[in-house]
């Protein structure tokens, strides 16, 4: 059975038929879930896709964090449920106190869509777990407000609880310690700015990202068992 | 009924001058209706019969280009040209010009160019996949057009990016002559299942008509008439800057959304966007295009502001919006689409029929049973603007300047500098737009001669179809010989297109000319558009739709005549990536194409030497299409298998700059650098003559008996290698320099660190 993986939608979102098209090329069930529901419809794994939720008129992913369907976001995230947010899905992600740190605007002031050469740094997160550490891959950036940060201390632990989970190797957009993707300390959530489904082909440029899904697919699979285990030994009791 | 005294009149009545209406096209609406026309009706007049929505100066000529062809399901006309691209699907596409907008005001004036456009395709039932920006903009070393270029940019990509339409490519020209009158083109491509093609038709007596999107306010009022009809003097600038429309692309979105559901849900009979000229334009030409009339209840079009007067709501370009016509029945289900999308909406008004001389009439009424401000015939506002046969003329020192062969002997001391200053990365430009989205890219912005994108998008597939787009424009070329200059950037695009191994299937144009009372203008104009009928008709490529934007002029300056035009291809099956501007150490770089030693007309002649005289080589259009089929078949080979050894590992047609930048970005992207010593002289280094590619291969007796075969000259000129450019006895510069001349020439302008 192929698992189902809810693609939040909110107003003014604008790859999430990419990533749609991203996961059903691996074979999962994904659908398309409107910001305003408030249910997750069974889903085994959640991703927040990129665009501009609500215009982002105000700071990216501010108003996005009180759509209904964040609060059953937040309660799947907190159950171990695996959530990966790409682009603007990592700034609601942040928003939402899901991850830490914030993103801020690029370095160089301009909004940059290219290519970024990235480091896996830890290859066990929900994302990198087909990956070794130290590899290298490429995948498309596409923002304005990518700039990662967060203070000594957070950046300390995160550093030290193997929370950072890819870098950049060219900085583009001045994040401190050129931080690219960042995870929970579960490290059941992840946010990335980098695009993972727009490097499924080399017809496009790379391919590197079909094994950042599939990482995710396995741990939707994995969480998908445990829910079911969870459920089957309620029943005994 | 009094008599009405028409001249008395005019003389009587100034109303119409500050509306922007001649006195003779004030006597021919009295004249009409017989009667002094309202506040509304004049108002109403005014936008619709600006140079802008009637073509009033263009429209005689515009006849002459050819539109028809067997795949062409919408011709020019409709919000957007449509074509048939096979396997279901069709493609929409439309260009136009944001010019005095962006000239006032960069970003809004680019960004409502971006929302506008967007807007004339999904009208058509189009889901928006792609975008280009052609701009024009002063020298970099003028501070107000470096100003102009970065609002521009920003505002293009501001409102592309947030919207959600990646734009993919564009072209960017620096010239003294757009100083004061920069050009924004923007043109949009979508993709549509052809059962979703919809018209702008109010059809259906008794039908209703929903306005959708933001509210109405005061902006960009007088924005077609005061505005784009208009040239600029000292000062002006500042004070028509309330004509500027102000973009939401969030309410775009979120429009573009709900609309394409309602088409999907098939509850919409007719639909039309509002840009110019605002609800007057929408109503007047949707009720025209039926042959029926309407009646619009100005009280019920929601506002952003208090008190606004009927006037003020017919004329206004407040943006996002558009006009939807449905049967009474779908209305609940219409209204709660657009609540979902938080689209607001409201029922303004009705489909009538005809009186019984077989005119509908657009009757605007101050709420229900209220009074009745306008009542006109709809086709009179949209159809009938006074057409003028302008006065041309040839200026008389053209014959003169064609003769003037001093261009032949031009010589510079280093070639190798007059390189480095011509080379330039429009990275810069299209790094800050989203060129990815949708994941069609296959060769992007910079990648290739033109764009390439597979033909699909969100609910919209085909079988492995791929789409080439290029927009083109030569100014310099056109400023020496409009007709000839036209009819080549037509052939550039082609070549452009073929390229990628496309075929090319149609062609947008926007005509961005300057005054039209100057009758050196007007001849221009005519010629570049025999220029472009003769070279689509030698190419078999339809004109599907276009756009005329005059008066681009500023203290009594005509810009250069800038014809652009944007074509685009379709490639039936793609496996690979296509060779594009690139080669591999050791490859024969091959000059295809008849050779050519004129400057005339050039980057080189213009930039280095400031030369602006001597005539173009001939055009011989059949020699090109031969061209063009042969390059498009050697191209199309490579992506179709990925088994085949590779011919052609490398592709560029020479285009501004001649072979010399053609090598230059070559070896750039390759990071490889070439040994030239097949050429004459610097003449042919920088020639422009148009019909001509550099290909790069590993088997250049193969290729040469290839191009033979078609009976297209090639010659072997050089080897790539190495980390030099090198031109036997003209030029020797370091691949290094050249590419940090390359990336950072935008950027250095700017006072911008660009490497990082």
């Amino acid at each position: 059975m192929s698992v189902r993986v809810g693609v939040i939608s909110f107003p003014g979102s604008n790859c999430e038929h990419d990533v749609l098209e991203g996961l059903s090329s691996l074979g999962a069930d994904a659908e398309i879930i409107w910001h305003a529901d408030r249910s997750l419809k069974g889903a085994d794994a959640v991703i927040i896709p990129g665009g501009f939720a609500h215009g982002d008129y105000l700071r990216c992913g501010a108003i996005a964090r009180f759509s209904p369907i964040m609060e059953s976001v937040t309660q799947f995230a907190m159950a171990g449920g695996p959530v990966l947010g790409i682009c603007n899905g990592f700034q609601v992600l942040t928003e939402a106190g899901l991850l830490p740190g914030a993103l801020m605007r690029n370095s160089g002031l301009r909004f940059l869509c290219e290519n970024a050469t990235l480091e896996v740094v830890n290859d066990s997160s929900i994302l990198t777990s087909m990956n070794q550490a130290g590899d290298q891959i490429r995948l498309p950036i596409n923002h304005g407000e990518g700039n990662y940060t967060c203070d000594a201390e957070t950046l300390a632990r995160i550093e030290d609880q193997g929370q950072v989970v890819l870098r950049y190797m060219d900085n583009p957009n001045g994040s401190v310690a050129r931080i690219a993707g960042v995870s929970n300390e579960m490290g059941n959530v992840v946010g990335l700015m980098p695009h993972p489904e727009r490097a499924f082909d080399l017809l496009f440029g790379s391919a590197d990202g079909r094994s950042l899904f599939a990482s995710v697919l396995g741990a939707a699979e994995h969480f998908s068992v445990s829910k079911r285990d969870s459920a089957d030994s309620v029943g005994r009791s | 009924m009094t008599i009405l005294d028409i001249s008395t009149e005019i003389a009587n009545d100034a109303r119409h001058v500050p509306l922007g209406l001649l006195d003779d096209e004030y006597g021919t609406i009295l004249e009409m209706l017989g009667r002094v026309p309202s506040d509304v009706e004049l108002a109403m007049y005014s936008v619709m019969w600006s140079e802008h929505c009637s073509y009033k100066s263009s429209r005689v000529h515009l006849g002459r280009l050819p539109t028809k062809a067997a795949h062409v399901l919408v011709g020019p006309g409709e919000n957007a040209g449509v074509i048939d691209a096979g396997d279901n699907v069709a493609v929409a596409l439309r260009i136009e010009s944001h010019n005095h907008p962006s000239y006032i005001e960069p970003f809004q004036g680019a960004a409502t160019g971006v929302g506008g456009i967007l807007r004339d395709i999904f009208t058509m039932g189009a889901r928006p996949i792609a975008l280009m920006d052609p701009l024009f903009i002063g020298p970099l070393d003028d501070p107000h057009s470096r100003y102009i270029l970065d609002g521009v940019v920003r505002g293009v990509g501001g409102y592309g990016n947030s919207v959600g339409v990646p734009t993919v490519g564009g072209q960017i020209t620096f010239d003294p002559c757009y100083r004061g009158n920069p050009l924004v083109n923007v043109f949009c491509l979508g993709v549509l299942p052809v059962d979703r093609l919809v018209l702008g038709q109010a059809s259906g007596v008794g039908n209703l008509c929903v306005l959708l999107g933001s509210r109405t306010g005061r902006d960009g009022i007088g924005g077609v008439s005061v505005l784009a009809s208009a040239g600029f003097n000292d000062a002006e600038g500042e004070t028509k800057r309330p004509s500027v429309q102000v973009g939401d692309p969030y309410e775009e979105k979120r429009l573009i959304e709900a609309c394409l559901e309602l088409l999907d849900a098939q509850l919409v009979v007719g639909i039309q966007d509002l840009g110019g000229a605002g609800l007057a334009c929408a109503t007047s030409e949707t009720a025209a295009r039926a042959g029926l009339g309407m009646d619009v209840d100005v009280q019920a079009v929601l506002r952003r502001e208090p008190n606004m007067s009927a006037v003020e709501v017919m004329t206004s370009e407040s943006q996002e919006r558009m006009l939807a016509i449905i049967e009474p029945q779908s209305r609940d289900a219409v209204l709660e689409i657009c609540k979902r999308w938080e689209i607001e909406a409201s029922v303004i008004a009705t489909v009538t029929g005809v009186d019984e001389e077989g005119v509908g009439h657009l009757r605007i009424v101050d709420g229900p049973n209220g009074a009745v401000l306008a009542d006109v015939p709809a086709k009179s506002l949209a159809d009938e603007a006074p057409l003028y046969h302008r006065p041309l003329a040839e200026p008389l020192d053209h014959r003169a300047r064609l003769a003037d062969r001093s261009v032949d002997g031009l010589t510079s001391p280093d070639y190798g500098e007059d390189l480095l200053a011509m080379v330039l990365d429009p990275a810069w430009i299209y790094s800050q737009y989203d060129h990815q989205l949708f994941v069609n890219t296959i060769l992007g912005p910079g990648e290739a001669d033109a764009t390439l994108l597979r033909l699909a998008g969100p609910g919209v597939f085909t079988n492995g179809k791929a789409l080439a787009m290029s927009a083109d424009a030569n100014p310099a070329w056109c400023a020496i010989d409009p007709r000839l200059g036209t009819a080549a950037s037509v052939a550039e695009s082609a070549l452009n297109v073929c390229a990628v191994g496309a075929t090319p299937k149609a062609l947008v144009n926007c005509l961005n000319f300057g005054n039209p009372t100057h009758p050196e203008v007007m001849w221009q104009l005519s010629e570049s558009i025999d220029g472009m009928a003769e070279a689509c008709s030698a190419l078999s490529i339809p004109v599907v739709g276009g756009n005329v934007s005059l008066y681009n002029e500023s203290q009594g300056n005509d810009i250069d005549p800038t014809p652009t035009v944007a074509v685009i291809g379709l490639m039936d099956s793609i496996v690979r990536r296509p060779p594009a501007r690139a080669w591999q150490s050791g490859d024969a770089i091959v000059l295809v194409g008849k050779r050519s030693s004129n400057v005339a007309g050039s980057r080189w002649a213009r930039e280095v030497h400031g030369a602006r005289n001597g005539a173009l080589d001939p055009l011989d259009l059949v020699e090109h299409r031969q061209l063009c089929e042969l390059i498009s078949d050697l191209v199309r080979a490579e992506a179709a298998d990925v088994v085949a050894p590779e011919l052609v590992s490398g592709v560029h047609t020479i285009a501004d700059g001649g072979i010399a930048v053609a090598l230059a970005e070559c070896s750039i992207a390759a990071q490889v650098g070439c040994v030239v010593d097949g050429l004459t002289d610097h003449r042919e280094l920088f020639a422009e003559s148009v019909s001509r590619v550099l290909l790069a291969t590993a088997r250049p007796d193969e290729l040469i008996a290839r191009c033979t075969q078609a009976g297209v000259l090639a010659t072997v000129i050089g080897t790539a290698q190495g980390s030099r450019v090198v031109v036997s006895e003209l030029l020797d510069v370091s691949l290094d320099a050249l590419t940090s001349s390359f990336s950072d020439h935008i950027g250095r302008a700017l006072g911008e660190v660009t490497s990082r």
